[in-house]
C-alpha cells in the first residue's frame, strides 16, 4: 500500500477509461453506494433542523479556519496542560520523522494502528517499514487493503472496491504471513469475515505497546482529541497501549466543547447513515497515564487556505457522502483518482494540496460532471461544482486550447460575429469533421459533436417575427417550422 | 522542543495569518435544536437501542438486582471498582457489568466515562450490561454534550460493536462486546 499512489502516472480520464471497464468493480461500487444511498437520506430527514445544523456546521469550520492561528495556540496550551506534547509538522516528511523517532524511542518495533486519511495521506506506514517499524492497520476494511496489497478507495469503507468472496481469498490467502491465520473453513458469510478479523488482530492489541491515530476533530477550547468508529479496533488502540501518537491536520480544529452538538450529529448520519456511529473516544492529553503526542500537520493546507474559493474545501470531515452520491466515483470507483482523497471532494483537495504539476492532478478538476449532487449532500456545504470550476480555470491549458478558447470567446462575445459564424456553420454544416485532427483530437475524442441545425435559433427568430409583423399567421415553436419544410 | 520544532510551529502560525489575512469574520447562527424534548425517553431510548440490536430490558428500581442477577447466573462478570483486574483476565472473562454517566434518547446512545470503570473493563469482554435509570435518559445530543466532562475521557456507546466494511452492510460483532444488554430502571 502506498500514500502517494506512484503507480499511476495516467490521468483521470485514462484510469478511469480502464476503471469501467471492469465490471465486478463497477457492480461491487453500484450496490454498496446504491444502498448507503437510500440510508442518509433516511437518516437525515429524520432530523428537523438538518439544514440549521448544516448551516452552523459551515459557519464553525469557516470560523476557526478564519482565526486558526489563535484556536490551534489554544489546542497546544491545553494538551500540553493536560500532560500531552504537541508536536508541529511542516510537511510530510517532517511528521513521518516526528512520528518515526517518537515510536524508536519506546524501543518498540511495531505500531497498531488506526484507520487515519492523514497518515495515508503522509505515507506513514512505508515510511516506519523504512525504518524497520511494522504498522498493522486495524480497521476492517484497511486490513484488507494491507493484506491485499491495495490501495484504499473510499474514506470510509477503503475495500469497497472488494466483495465478500474476495475478501475471503485475501483473508485466506495473507492472514498467515501477518499473525494469526484465518481458519481454513473461512466462509464469504460477513459475520464470519468479521469474526476472522476479531481473531487475527485480538493478540495484536493486547500485545502492543505504541498506537497511531488520526483524530476526526480536536477541541481548542479544551484540548480533547476526539476519534468516532465503528467496530472498536479504535478503542483498543485509543485505551490498550502505553504511547498513543494522533496525526490530526490543522484544519480538523472546533473552537468550544459545545461545537460538538453539532457534528456529533452532522458526520454519523452522512457517513454511515446512522444516527450515531457504534463508539466514540474522547480524550484529553494524558488520559489515564498514557504517553500522549499530537502531531499538527500542515502539509499544503495553508497553502488551501490562502486560495479564497478553494479554502472552504478544509471545512471536509471526510464524511464520504460526496463519494456515495456521485455519478462519476460510482462508475470508475477510488482508485482512478490516485489519491487518498477520491471523488468530488478529492478532485478539488487533491490538486489544492498537491498543486497540478502532474497530469493526473491537473486532470483531477474534470472528473466530474458539474451535477451538482456532492454539493446537495455535503453536511457542511461545500460548494465542490464552484470550486472545479474555479480550479479548471486555473489549471494549465495547453496553447492550441487557449487559442481555440481565445477565438471562441471573441466570437460569443459579439452578437454580430455570433450571428456570422452560426450562418457560416450552417452552411458549410454538411463538411464539419465529427473527429478533428491532430492534437484537436483530444478534445473531440472525448465529446459528441451536436448536430448543426439547418436553421440557427436567431435566424429562426429574425425570419418568423417578420413575417409575423407581415400578418401572416403562423405555427409557433420549432415543429411548426420544421413541419412547413 | 529544539529549534527545527520551534521553526515550523512559528512557520505553520505565519503561513496561516497570511492566508486568513483580510478575510471577513463569520458568525455562528444555532438556529438548531439546542435542547432536544421527547414526550417518552425511556420509550425512545429502548427503540432506538433495540434498532441497534442491543438488547432492552425496562424494569422497575426495584428489580434491577434481580434482573442483573439473573441475566448474570453462572458468568464470570467483571465488576469495576471490585478488584484490579489484569488485561488477560478482562479478555477471558464472560462480561462486564456497568453503570453509565448519561444516556441519550434520540441516537441510543450510552455515555461512559471511567467513573463506571477503566476504559480497558467496558472494552475487552465480549458482553456489556449496562445499568441506566431514566433520569440518565436526555433527549438528544446537544442536551449530553453540556451534561459531560470533557476532562474525564469518554466513551460513547450506541449499540453493539459493528462494521459496514463488508459492502457497506452493518454487520454486528467486530472488536468490542459483541453483546450489548441494557436494563433501564423506571
Amino acid at each position: 500500500m502506498s500514500g502517494t499512489f506512484l503507480g499511476m502516472p495516467g490521468g483521470f480520464p485514462a484510469n478511469a477509461a480502464v476503471a469501467v471497464q471492469d465490471s465486478q468493480l463497477r457492480y461491487n461500487l453500484r450496490k454498496a453506494t446504491h444502498t448507503i444511498r437510500g440510508k442518509r437520506v433516511k437518516a437525515v430527514e429524520e432530523l428537523p433542523d438538518w439544514m440549521e445544523l448544516r448551516a452552523a456546521g459551515k459557519a464553525i469550520k469557516d470560523h476557526t479556519l478564519r482565526h486558526l492561528d489563535r484556536y490551534l495556540l489554544q489546542m497546544e496550551e491545553a494538551v500540553t496542560r493536560a500532560g500531552g506534547t504537541v508536536h508541529w509538522a511542516r510537511d510530510a516528511a517532517e511528521a513521518n520523522r516526528i512520528v518515526t523517532d517518537l515510536v524508536k524511542a519506546t524501543g518498540e518495533r511495531e505500531v497498531v494502528k488506526v484507520k487515519s486519511m492523514a497518515t495515508q495521506e503522509i505515507g506513514l506506514n512505508e515510511h516506519l517499514a523504512a525504518e524497520g517499524i511494522t504498522a498493522y492497520e486495524t480497521d476492517l476494511a484497511e486490513l484488507i487493503v494491507q493484506l491485499g496489497e491495495d490501495f484504499p478507495s473510499h474514506f470510509l469503507v477503503p475495500a469497497i472496491h472488494r466483495n465478500r468472496s474476495e475478501i475471503r481469498e485475501i483473508f485466506l490467502g495473507k492472514m498467515a504471513e501477518w499473525g494469526r491465520p484465518a481458519p481454513p473453513d473461512l466462509t464469504d458469510d460477513p459475520p464470519a469475515l468479521a469474526d476472522a478479523a476479531r481473531l487475527h488482530l485480538r493478540e495484536r492489541f493486547l500485545a502492543s505497546k505504541v498506537a497511531v491515530s488520526g483524530g476526526n476533530f480536536m477541541i481548542a477550547e479544551t484540548g480533547t482529541l476526539v476519534v468516532l468508529e465503528s467496530e472498536g479496533n479504535g478503542r483498543m488502540c485509543l485505551t490498550l497501549p502505553e504511547t498513543l501518537i494522533s496525526v490530526v491536520g490543522i484544519e480538523k480544529l472546533l473552537p468550544t466543547w459545545r461545537d460538538l452538538e453539532v457534528f456529533l450529529q452532522l458526520l454519523p448520519r452522512s457517513s454511515t447513515a446512522e444516527r450515531m456511529n457504534p463508539y466514540t473516544s474522547t480524550w484529553t492529553g494524558s488520559a489515564e497515564g498514557q504517553d500522549f503526542h499530537l502531531v499538527l500537520l500542515d502539509n499544503g493546507r495553508t497553502g488551501v487556505l490562502a486560495d479564497e474559493v478553494g479554502r472552504q474545501a478544509l471545512r471536509c470531515i471526510r464524511c464520504s457522502a460526496c463519494l456515495n452520491v456521485c455519478p462519476v466515483y460510482e462508475r470508475t470507483g477510488g482508485h482512478a483518482y490516485g489519491s487518498v482523497y477520491p471523488g468530488p471532494i478529492g478532485a478539488i483537495l487533491t490538486p489544492l494540496l498537491r498543486g497540478f504539476d502532474t497530469e493526473l492532478d491537473a486532470s483531477l478538476p474534470y472528473a466530474s460532471s458539474l451535477c451538482g449532487a456532492c454539493f446537495d449532500a455535503c453536511p457542511v456545504a461545500i460548494d465542490i461544482p464552484e470550486v472545479l470550476v474555479d480550479l479548471r480555470a486555473k489549471v494549465p491549458h495547453g496553447r492550441v486550447e487557449r487559442a481555440g478558447m481565445k477565438v471562441a470567446g471573441w466570437v460569443l462575445n459579439n452578437e454580430v460575429r455570433l450571428a456570422k459564424a452560426q450562418r457560416l456553420a450552417t452552411r458549410f454544416r454538411k463538411l464539419v469533421p465529427k473527429r478533428l485532427p491532430g492534437p484537436l483530437s483530444a478534445w473531440t475524442d472525448t465529446r459528441d459533436l451536436p448536430d448543426i441545425p439547418e436553421e440557427s435559433f436567431r435566424d429562426w427568430w429574425e425570419r418568423t417575427r417578420r413575417s409575423e409583423r407581415s400578418g401572416r399567421p403562423r405555427n409557433e415553436g420549432g415543429r411548426g417550422v420544421s413541419e412547413e419544410r | 522542543m529544539d529549534t527545527g520544532a520551534m521553526g515550523a510551529r512559528e512557520e505553520i502560525l505565519g503561513r496561516i495569518r497570511a492566508a486568513v489575512k483580510g478575510a471577513p469574520d463569520v458568525e455562528i447562527p444555532r438556529d438548531y435544536r439546542t435542547s432536544v424534548t421527547v414526550a417518552d425517553p425511556v420509550g425512545l431510548f429502548a427503540e432506538r437501542l433495540d434498532d441497534y440490536r442491543a438488547i432492552v430490558h425496562v424494569v422497575p428500581a426495584a428489580d434491577v438486582d434481580a434482573k442483573v442477577a439473573e441475566l448474570t447466573e453462572g458468568k464470570r462478570m467483571v465488576v469495576p471498582g471490585e478488584r484490579a483486574w489484569t488485561r488477560d483476565e478482562l479478555a477471558a472473562a464472560d462480561g462486564v457489568v456497568t453503570g453509565c454517566a448519561i444516556a441519550i434518547a434520540e441516537t441510543g446512545t450510552i455515555v461512559l466515562d471511567t467513573r463506571q470503570g477503566e476504559r480497558a473493563q467496558t472494552l475487552l469482554p465480549d458482553y456489556h450490561l449496562c445499568l441506566v435509570r431514566a433520569d440518565q435518559i436526555v433527549g438528544g445530543v446537544p442536551d449530553a454534550v453540556a451534561r459531560l466532562d470533557p476532562a474525564r475521557p469518554l466513551t460513547w456507546i450506541s449499540g453493539p460493536s459493528a462494521t459496514s466494511d463488508i459492502e457497506l452492510n452493518r454487520v454486528e460483532g467486530v472488536h468490542g462486546p459483541r453483546t450489548l444488554e441494557v436494563i433501564i430502571s423506571t
